[in-house]
């Protein structure tokens, strides 16, 4: 039999959680500052505005590539490597008149005299109202994941646990959207719906491992919760490993070999499996543990008479 | 399963770039004609994998590259000029038994073959502003035809006010005005002589909708010119409208086609002079215009336009006494104009004229000149039975000619302003890319997690494995079943999918590991672990289905497609994990009564 642990490790989670607490507040902090200070590199879908990806025959030098775009008499432009260095992303201000496939043209007719060979490989366009209704939506779709998550997880696991992993739900995406800003990472769609992935992941995590906790209220009823719930993340401990193991290969294989349009998806994801597999261990336990969660949330109401609790 | 398998399949032999031909005059095509066509592919040394022709006489060129398809599309059109109409399409290359069961790859989102997509927002509150101009323009009319003097009609909010001169006019003024217009909601006299006619809420809304509808009609008609096969136009939330064309090459030009205004005509027939003899030799006689039917017959038309598109404001298809008739409703100004027209030419027979401009920037001098073209076709000439102004019918047409006909008459009537506020395209070397990028990271990861999971739970592993790749197929089956397109995002959630369906199998093998270390039999521990592991499963499967149902909730285009695939998978894992493994285990297992160990 191959493993990980060859024994059920003993490790006492619960006993170091104020440290925990102490460094999760800290990256959280830290997160909101950078995101506030910083910025996050928001795509035109949150902008509004136009990006061009031009793909030359061979690698181009950005200074020559904005002095062509300047002297073609575009304006307000930004350019960045887009992937390799023979493809690039220009970026413009929302279109005002006419389309944006006919300012393509001109972008294109400016860089002509670069490269012969410049070709046109896509053309993004979000008008300002569409990409304000868009962030609107992000929002309410982030905000309606973690309602329905406390529901569930109250209606499931009683308040103190769902407290807890709220707490680790918010947690969760607002390291990783501090992790995408400190990064850089551009900030499209794809990375909302990578950090209600991450969402619905750190739950999924959290929720094995209350499963456990309250298999294992019932069964050692003498026990410290504390004990309990270390208890339980030992021996879910392989478990978890080995899932986020697989989740996180799968996402690393995809950012690495699935092309530029997934990648900040794909680096977005695995951050937050990392920060969720940690937040599903340390935040979510530790909170309902200092909420004063016991065996008796778990007991059925028919059983909370006096005669159970005798020996 | 074996449904599973075969809905999957098709999608292993994949599509290849491919042009369907079919002849202008609707005919089918020969074996002959096909054979000239494959002739002059292969005589310009353009390879196709494969020349056929369909039940339906059309004609089908299968390519290997995206490169030759172009290239044969630019060949046809140069060699048979005019004689067929070109869409640039994809075709199954699944072995004809698969074809024939009806079964077909999962189409590809734009991202992945190619495209554009366009959205444009209805101004809904310009439409608004019509209606009430119009409404004003009317009330002003109707009170001076009536002889009722004014002092004011004036527009304020969603109403006209009126204020007349004399206040004791008000009762006459109000008869006028229904008179006018029946369904007018006037608000009691509380002033002596002023009068308020409100939009009601349903009004605002029909118009609104009326708005949009008219615009996708509009836009509908244009795609389908486009000749591209599988376009998509559907409305998108409150006031949009999507466009989707997949595989354009040319982008500005398809946003300059869409971006064609329509207006109508209502003009008499000429019914003296030979319209064949002016279509010979070119010229029309004095005081009339040449135009040409939908069906190519010229049709003689007098200069003089009786009302034009502006002034409709509705056309329906209304079958009347059991008989298929459009009715058409004109504002006050074209109603009269139709009466003084219809009362001088009683059983003469009218035409309606569809009018498109498009507007087209072209050089000249080293200027950029804006230039309006205009393509004119009569779409209905009917005889007419009686004198009638604002209100009346079109009738001896067929029922579908009918639906078309008021369609068409919408999409000419006063359009509502749109703007186009988002627009994307990828070009098809993007999208092919994207497709190879996707699949390599999906076979790799999936490749690492076979590997892994039968490496570290040896028998069971291979168990989860089969178990996953039941998944990988159910997902592309479903995906095929319910239509739904794959996108980038899609493969991503397949990806993902593959990367957390271990989750439900690991969750029951440690379960069983655990179980066999506290000393249980074999076939306790599994049954233990199956048992134990429910409800984790279970529970931290619902919350990742939440926020997938989220995803396609609020996501649109490519999120949606990975919040579909997400969803899919995870049923897909819970089922296989819950059902499948166990079958397998049992399977593996269940012939020998007394196991001594396990494979985990």
């Amino acid at each position: 039999m191959v493993e990980f642990l060859k024994e059920v490790p003993s490790i006492r989670f619960m006993a170091l959680r104020r440290y925990w607490y102490a460094i999760s507040a800290l990256v959280v902090a830290a997160s909101i500052v950078l995101v506030l200070v910083r910025g996050l590199n928001l795509t035109v879908d949150f902008t509004g505005g136009v990006v061009f990806e031009v793909g030359f025959s061979r690698p181009v030098d950005l200074e020559v590539v904005r002095t062509a775009l300047a002297e073609g008499g575009i304006e307000d432009f930004q350019v960045r490597t887009y992937g390799t260095a023979s493809e690039l992303e220009v970026r413009l201000p929302p279109v005002e008149t006419g389309s944006a496939a006919e300012q393509g043209e001109r972008v294109l007719g400016a860089l002509g005299p670069v490269d012969p060979g410049v070709k046109l490989n896509r053309i993004e366009s979000v008008g300002p109202q569409v990409s304000q209704q868009l962030g609107e939506q992000a929002a309410l779709a982030v905000l309606m994941t973690l309602l329905l998550v406390l529901i569930y997880i109250g209606f499931r696991f009683r308040w103190r646990f769902g407290v807890g992993s709220l707490v680790a739900s918010l947690h969760d995406p607002i390291v990783a959207v501090g992790a995408i800003a400190l990064l850089g990472i551009p900030f499209d769609l794809n990375v909302v719906a990578a950090l209600l992935t991450i969402l619905g992941y750190s739950v999924n995590d959290t929720v094995v491992i209350f499963d456990r906790i309250r298999e294992r209220f019932k069964s050692m009823r003498k026990a410290e919760p504390a004990e309990v719930i270390d208890r339980a993340i030992n021996e879910t401990l392989a478990r978890t490993i080995i899932v986020s193991g697989c989740a996180l290969s799968s996402v690393i294989f995809l950012a690495v070999l699935g092309g530029e349009t997934l990648r900040g998806f794909a680096v977005a994801l695995a951050i937050g499996i990392v920060i969720g597999t940690y937040s599903s261990i340390y935040v979510a336990g530790a909170i309902a543990l200092d909420l004063g969660a016991s065996a008796r949330d778990f007991m059925p109401p028919e059983k909370r008479g006096d005669v159970d609790d005798l020996p | 399963m074996v449904a599973a398998i075969l809905l999957a399949l098709p999608n292993w032999f994949g599509e290849s770039p491919a042009l369907q031909l079919s002849r202008r005059d609707r005919g089918a095509f020969d074996d002959a004609a096909a054979a000239v066509i494959g002739d002059a592919l292969a005589g310009a040394g353009i390879p196709a994998a494969e020349v056929y022709v369909d039940g339906e006489g059309r004609f089908w060129a299968r390519f290997a590259r995206v490169d030759d398809q172009l290239k044969a599309r630019d060949l046809i059109q140069r060699e048979f000029e005019g004689q067929y109409a070109i869409a640039l399409t994809t075709a199954s290359r699944s072995p004809d038994w698969l074809q024939a069961l009806g079964l077909e790859p999962m189409s590809l989102g734009l991202d992945l073959r190619g495209g554009m997509l366009l959205v444009y927002e209805v101004d809904t509150e310009g439409a608004v502003s019509q209606l009430l101009q119009r409404l004003e323009r009317d009330f002003r009319k109707v009170l001076r035809d009536a002889r009722i003097q004014y002092q004011e009609v004036a527009i304020a909010g969603n109403s006209v006010h009126v204020t007349l001169r004399d206040s004791g006019e008000g009762a006459e003024a109000r008869k006028a005005l229904l008179d006018y217009d029946p369904q007018l909601t006037l608000a009691p006299e509380s002033v002596a002589g002023t009068i308020t006619a409100t939009l009601t809420d349903a009004a605002v809304k029909e118009r609104q909708s009326f708005a949009i509808q008219q615009n996708i009609t509009a836009l509908e008609n244009r795609v389908n010119a486009l000749g591209v096969a599988e376009t998509v136009v559907q409305r998108q939330g409150q006031n949009r409208i999507a466009v989707q064309v997949p595989g354009v090459q040319d982008a500005s030009e398809v946003v300059r086609l869409l971006g064609k205004v329509a207006t109508l005509e209502f003009r008499l027939v000429d019914p003296t002079n030979s319209p064949l003899e002016a279509a010979r030799t070119g010229h029309a006689p004095l005081g009339t215009r040449l135009y040409r039917q939908r069906d190519g017959s010229p049709v003689l038309l007098k200069r003089d336009v009786i009302a034009t598109g502006e002034q409709l404001i509705d056309a329906s298809f209304a079958p009347s006494q059991g008989e298929p008739a459009v009715s058409v409703r004109l504002d006050s100004r074209g109603g009269e104009e139709m009466l003084r027209a219809t009362r001088e030419n009683l059983k003469r027979p009218m035409a309606v004229v569809f009018i498109e401009k498009e507007r087209e920037l072209v050089e000249r001098d080293g200027r950029e000149v804006a230039l309006d073209r205009s393509k004119e076709e009569v779409i209905s000439v009917a005889t007419i039975q009686g004198v009638f102004s604002n209100n009346f019918q079109i009738t001896g047409l067929s029922a579908a000619e009918g639906t078309e006909l008021a369609k068409l008459l919408r999409a000419g009537a006063l359009a509502a302003p749109i703007i186009i506020v988002e627009q994307r395209v990828i070009g098809p070397s993007v999208g092919e890319d994207n497709i190879r990028d996707g699949t390599r990271a999906l076979l790799i990861a999936g490749l690492f997690l076979f590997a892994f999971m039968a490496f570290y739970y040896r028998v069971f592993g291979l168990i989860a494995d089969v178990v996953l790749l039941t998944n990988v197929v159910l997902i592309v089956a479903f995906l095929g079943l319910f239509g739904a397109a794959l996108t980038l995002p899609g493969i991503a959630g397949i990806v993902l999918t593959v990367g957390t369906a271990v989750d439900a199998n690991i969750l029951i093998y440690e379960r069983i590991r655990e179980e066999l270390k506290v000393g249980a039999t074999p076939w306790a521990a599994i049954n233990a672990g199956f048992d134990k592991a429910l409800s984790a499963i279970l529970d931290s499967n619902v919350t990742m289905l939440m926020s997938g149902g989220v995803l396609f909730l609020f996501g649109s285009g490519p999120v949606r497609g990975f919040a579909v695939t997400l969803m899919i998978g995870i049923l897909a894992s819970m089922f296989t994990a819950l059902v499948g493994s166990r079958a397998l285990i049992h399977l593996a297992y269940g012939r020998r009564r007394r196991i001594e160990r396990l494979a985990i």
